[in-house]
């Protein structure tokens, strides 16, 4: 027959088109770009709120301590507005966005039938799950960044920027406080790693991608909640949301890194532990939808 | 691994084992359903092959575990003569697939689609992959309409993309679920000739239909199923030799015709307006012409009707073709 030659030579580079096709089909859908649109909203949010607050030369919070850690700062300098953004997204706007981008990852190909034609493809079943999750990661940073940039941006423009005092009292160069910042966001990003796989896995579960965003936003509150019932603390460890406020530590001088080692460990456990269940139940899945 | 599954083709592509070939292929879903029990389909290489059965018999499930989409319950399943679904990966890029009707990324035009489910295929060359989308696009006749969002396609177009997307590279077997749904029939037209062209190309293409006129139009093989089983497999002229045809009389004077008919020893007559029937005899036509006419009857039209696809199915199930299992 006349395809008898059809052994084509494949380069190895090829099996990355997929990534490339994932990251650029995330990114042109409305509803990511309206996820980092509210992301975007926050920082520019508190910006103002604040700015509003102090117009009469006091300052904010009026000194009782209230609202997320770092506002008090944020007159003095803008650089502050990104440490607050961060910290007031990171409980729960971020990973509410991880959890729509990753509950949908695959149930939202199963449900729209697209699932079984990227199979037949064949996409190779780890191939596909091994390419959505460095979407969801991608995300995971790429969300984190428009936070941090947000912030930054509004920071400059409402407020002064210059030389920061950290949590120890100790002074930082305004570079040095923007490398800090930097690595905050990439601290934050990696934090969200956890609940990452476990939307993941969640998605292996269902054809609905509307069920899987829902139970994975609705397993995000769960946590948060049981990790504020002291009764609990013998577990609390455990849960992936309990050191993440953790990156306040980076404005120490010198950085304290004990919660942001355990952090970390947890994140990896969780892609590990989820990772493989989200694995073993995608490669042995009857694709039915 | 290599050599011995590259012999196993070799002999596949020789017509030992069909393009297609299941060994007591059966699935069992959680919920305790039988959907195929026991299926042993031999597609030989190279044939269109006709797929059918009502609603609900099997036809779609048979095809997700030849495309590795489902675990069979048990028995076994060679397409290109490697085992499914272990052998995926080597076999399906050589597949083009379209099931259950097209599926789409709605806010994607048309065109990004195809994009979309090449770069999927890890053994398609990134370099080519504009060139080959185009040719498929203007294969089914959709250049036109390439950069429209597939939301505000019709069903027809989207049948047409999902058909591209099964051209985008050649391949030894297409695998067709119902492909000429939703078309108008200009549309049906238009991919039974399509069907036609890539047969005559070499590509064995396997056809899932309800439709039997479709399939008597287009197919050399055909296979039968009916609630899960496989009733009947063979060539097109094979399956309906099986029935024989009828002999029929078109006269005004039928209650005379059905008496000559019944002297000249002919089974089963029956009467029908201005139209006798009677299964065909054994002997020279023109003798029983001859009585006829010898009897004074006046004859509009004499013959026997080949047996249909229908009538063939008809006697093998003993039922209605749109009966669902």
């Amino acid at each position: 027959m006349s395809q008898a030659e059809v052994l084509r030579r494949v380069s190895p580079l090829w099996t990355f088109g997929l990534l490339r096709s994932e990251l650029v089909t995330t990114f042109r859908r409305w509803r990511t770009l309206a996820l980092l649109g509210v992301l975007a909203a926050v920082p520019i949010l508190v910006g103002i709120a604040v700015k509003l607050e102090t117009q009469d030369g006091s300052g904010p919070g009026r000194g009782d301590g209230g609202g997320p850690a770092f506002i008090a700062q944020i007159t003095n300098n803008g650089l502050f507005l990104v440490f607050t953004a961060l910290a007031a997204t990171l409980p729960f706007f971020l990973p509410m966005a991880i959890g729509v981008v990753a509950g949908d990852a695959i149930a939202g190909e199963a449900s729209s039938g697209t699932l079984r034609y990227l199979l037949v493809a064949p996409a190779g079943r780890t191939r596909l799950l091994l390419t959505k999750y460095a979407t969801v990661m991608t995300f995971c940073l790429v969300a984190t960044l428009v936070v941090a940039l947000s912030a930054l941006t509004v920071g400059a423009l409402l407020f002064p920027l210059g030389d920061l005092t950290t949590i120890s009292g100790t002074q930082i160069s305004f570079a040095d406080g923007l490398g800090r910042a930097l690595l905050i966001a990439l601290v934050v990003a990696a934090s969200l790693i956890g609940v990452a796989a476990l939307g993941l896995f969640v998605s292996t579960m269902t054809s609905s991608g509307i069920a899987a965003m829902a139970t994975t936003v609705g397993l995000l509150i769960t946590v948060q909640i049981l990790d504020q019932i002291p009764q609990l603390h013998a577990l609390q460890p455990y849960f992936f949301s309990h050191y993440w406020l953790s990156f306040a530590d980076l404005m120490r001088d010198p950085v304290y890194w004990d919660d942001l080692v355990k952090n970390l460990g947890l994140q990896v456990l969780y892609a590990a532990v989820f990772g493989s269940a989200a694995w073993a139940r995608f490669t042995a899945k009857d694709i039915t939808a | 691994m290599d050599e011995p599954s590259a012999a196993e083709t070799e002999e596949a592509d020789a017509g030992g084992g069909g393009i297609i070939a299941t060994r007591g292929l059966t699935k069992r879903f959680r919920g305790g359903q039988l959907a195929v029990d026991g299926l042993d389909l031999t597609v030989p290489a190279g044939s269109v092959f006709g797929f059918l059965g009502p609603n609900g018999s099997g036809k779609t499930t048979t095809i997700r575990m030849l495309m590795g989409l489902i675990e069979p319950t048990s028995g076994t399943a060679r397409v290109l003569g490697r085992p499914m679904p272990r052998s995926v990966r080597t076999v399906l890029p050589q597949v083009g697939a379209l099931i259950e009707g097209p599926a789409l990324y709605g806010f994607l035009s048309g065109r990004d689609n195809l994009l979309r489910y090449d770069a999927a295929d890890p053994t398609a060359d990134p370099r080519t992959r504009r060139t080959r989308v185009a040719a498929a696009l203007d294969r089914v006749g959709l250049t036109a309409a390439s950069g429209k969002k597939a939301k505000a396609y019709s069903l027809g177009m989207k049948q047409r993309l999902g058909l591209a997307s099964a051209l985008l590279q050649p391949r030894k077997l297409l695998v067709l679920d119902e492909p000429t749904n939703g078309l108008d029939p200009q549309g049906m037209r238009e991919i039974r000739s399509l069907i036609r062209e890539l047969a005559s190309d070499g590509t064995t293409v396997f056809l899932s239909s309800h439709l039997l006129d479709e399939i008597e139009q287009v197919c050399t093989h055909a296979a039968v199923m009916a609630q899960g089983r496989l009733i009947t497999q063979g060539s097109v002229t094979e399956l309906a030799a099986g029935t024989r045809g009828r002999l029929f009389v078109t006269t005004p004077d039928t209650g005379d015709a059905a008496r000559v008919l019944k002297e000249q020893g002919l089974a089963d007559v029956v009467v029908a307006e201005e139209r006798v029937t009677a299964e065909p005899p054994d002997r020279e036509l023109a003798e029983v012409n001859k009585a006829l006419v010898t009897a004074g009857i006046r004859v509009r039209g004499f013959g026997v009707e080949r047996a249909s696809l229908e009538d063939a199915f008809v006697a093998l199930t003993g039922e209605g073709f749109d009966v669902a299992g």
